[in-house]
């Protein structure tokens, strides 16, 4: 059994070295579908990464009338906390309002002006959330709207940025289908070419595999070398994609730092190095078993 | 040891290769199969090899209904039978002492005795110095004489030689019909299939002629007759 194990083995990798022609070509379109493969995990990334951006940029604020008392504000602020779609709540005082109105207004006299004749700070004390998903504002709005501690609430932006932020919403989703769609139909026609590719490389080997039969090899001593170099494309693969995205990555990293809202490209990748190896192993080898598996069946029948 | 009963072999719609062909080969016999291309020689071959199904009738192998052999047994059956092709089926990616020594693998020998046999059956064929160069840096001749070698390597019980010198000359042909008279003489049965009348007419052994897939002579001591 051992010695089987180890002349399949042998036999396998004697293949992969010396049919340099269907080697080359099977290695050639799995550095390509594993590339292909890649940058699909890297437009995930930078979807996501887009998309939470986007997020971020929107908040929703409810002011506090002056006349609330520190303990229902800090009350409000916990049960705001305690909904799950709440990803942050932030307190803005009276006082730190003012600040950013000034600092937003410097070089507005007349704004600066009516403050003065005013006297006072007119300006409330807001709680300002942040929600995991835009789409849950609404939600929010209503909780702040019928909360018993309604009454201490002045005013929630939200219905003035509601036009926005379903905008946004959509803008999200469809950018979230959008890469799914092409996720799935580039993975099934890099799929499809590599299989087919190992399947026309075996097609090649057919009359090899007749004359295996005809000696009286069995059918895994037929079958097991052709696995095996499968699974020798798939990691050899792996690793060419692997050295390839390095300095692919490093260049193009900095160029679409500017249009991706920031999104570093290499540093994504070098982050989920681990994963994008085992997520080219798995495609890698699993594409050359397989394929060989199915492509070989058709042979071993007589 | 080897029977064939009332076999035919029909290809729909009604083109027959074979028709009502019955034989019988004992152990260690020398039997040539004659005819012209497309006789049936070939067809025959492949039935006993279970390669191809017989439409009607039966092939026996040691007492055994070839084409009732369980496919897990079919290696098995195959390891008896060492088979050389007009056109040596050599594996391309392997050299000439892999292609030999790949027959001992399937087997499960060990590496010490796949050394000692396979240069062993390098040494008679005359391939000793050309065992690790691959078939396509090997003569017509070369090739054939390693097809051979493998044949023979596992001692099968019979050898099917499929036209063995059809792409060889009048020298190596002479070269390679010594060998299998050779091997015949140690105790192997010999199926040769040829279109050849001089190594027929010089062999002097039994001949089974074949004409468009009838069987219509079978002598001891035949000669080419078409």
């Amino acid at each position: 059994m051992l010695i089987a194990f180890q002349r399949i083995m042998r036999s396998g990798w004697e293949k992969f070295a010396r049919d340099k022609s269907s080697s080359g070509a099977a290695l050639f379109i799995m550095v390509i579908v594993l590339s292909v493969v890649t940058m699909l995990f890297f437009l995930q990334g930078a979807a996501s990464f887009m998309i939470q951006s986007l997020q971020e940029s929107v908040d929703i604020s409810t002011y506090v009338k002056d006349t609330a008392s520190a303990e229902e504000v800090a009350q409000l602020k916990a049960e705001l906390e305690s909904i799950p779609e709440v990803r942050e709540v932030r307190y803005v005082s009276k006082e730190q309002a003012l600040e950013r109105f000034v600092e937003a207004h410097k070089q507005d006299e007349v704004v600066l002006e009516s403050l003065e004749i005013v006297g006072q700070n007119p300006l409330l004390a807001s709680l300002s959330i942040k929600a995991f998903d835009a789409a849950r504002y609404p939600e929010i709005s209503a909780f702040l709207q019928n909360t018993p501690l309604a009454s201490i609430v002045s005013n929630v932006d939200y219905f003035d940025r509601a036009p926005v932020i379903s905008r946004l919403s959509r803008l999200v989703a469809g950018i979230q289908s959008s890469v799914f769609l092409v996720t799935l139909l580039a993975g099934f026609i890099a799929v499809l070419v590599a299989f087919n590719t190992i399947r026309l490389t075996i097609y090649s080997s057919r009359d090899e595999i007749e004359i295996m039969r005809l000696v009286g090899a069995s059918n895994w001593f037929i079958r097991g070398p052709f696995i095996i170099q499968g699974m020798i494309v798939g990691v050899s693969a792996t690793f060419i994609v692997t050295l390839l995205f390095f300095p692919l990555t490093l260049f193009l990293g900095l160029k679409l730092q500017t249009f991706a809202s920031g999104f570093n490209l290499f540093q994504y990748f070098t982050a989920n190095l681990l994963w994008i190896l085992l997520l080219q192993f798995a495609v890698g080898i699993g594409l050359g078993v397989l394929s060989s598996l199915i492509a070989i069946r058709r042979y071993l029948k007589v | 040891m080897i029977v064939f009963e009332k076999v035919s072999k029909i290809y729909p719609p009604d083109s027959a290769a074979l028709q009502d062909i019955s034989f019988h080969i004992t152990e260690g016999e020398f039997v040539s199969l004659v005819g012209k291309s497309g006789a049936g020689k070939s067809t025959l071959l492949e039935l006993f090899l279970r390669e191809k199904f017989p439409s009607v009738g039966t092939v026996f192998f040691q007492g055994e209904n070839v084409h009732q052999i369980p496919d897990s047994r079919l290696p098995e059956f195959r390891r008896k039978v060492g088979v050389v092709f007009q056109d040596y089926k050599l594996l391309p990616h392997k050299t000439a002492y892999e292609n030999i020594a790949y027959v001992m693998e399937v087997m499960g020998a060990r590496e010490q005795d796949i050394v000692r046999d396979v240069s062993e059956v390098l040494e008679i064929v005359g391939l000793l110095e050309r065992a690790h160069h691959y078939p396509a840096q090997l003569s017509g001749g070369e090739r054939q004489r390693v097809a051979i070698a493998r044949a023979l390597i596992h001692r099968p019980d019979v050898i099917c030689a499929d036209e063995p010198t059809g792409n060889l000359d009048p020298y190596h042909t002479r070269d390679i019909i010594g060998l299998l008279v050779k091997i015949n003489e140690l105790g192997t049965t010999i199926i040769l299939a040829t279109h050849n009348k001089e190594v027929i007419n010089r062999l002097g052994k039994r001949v089974i002629t074949l004409d468009e897939g009838r069987m219509v002579r079978d002598e001891e001591r035949g000669k080419f007759m078409i």
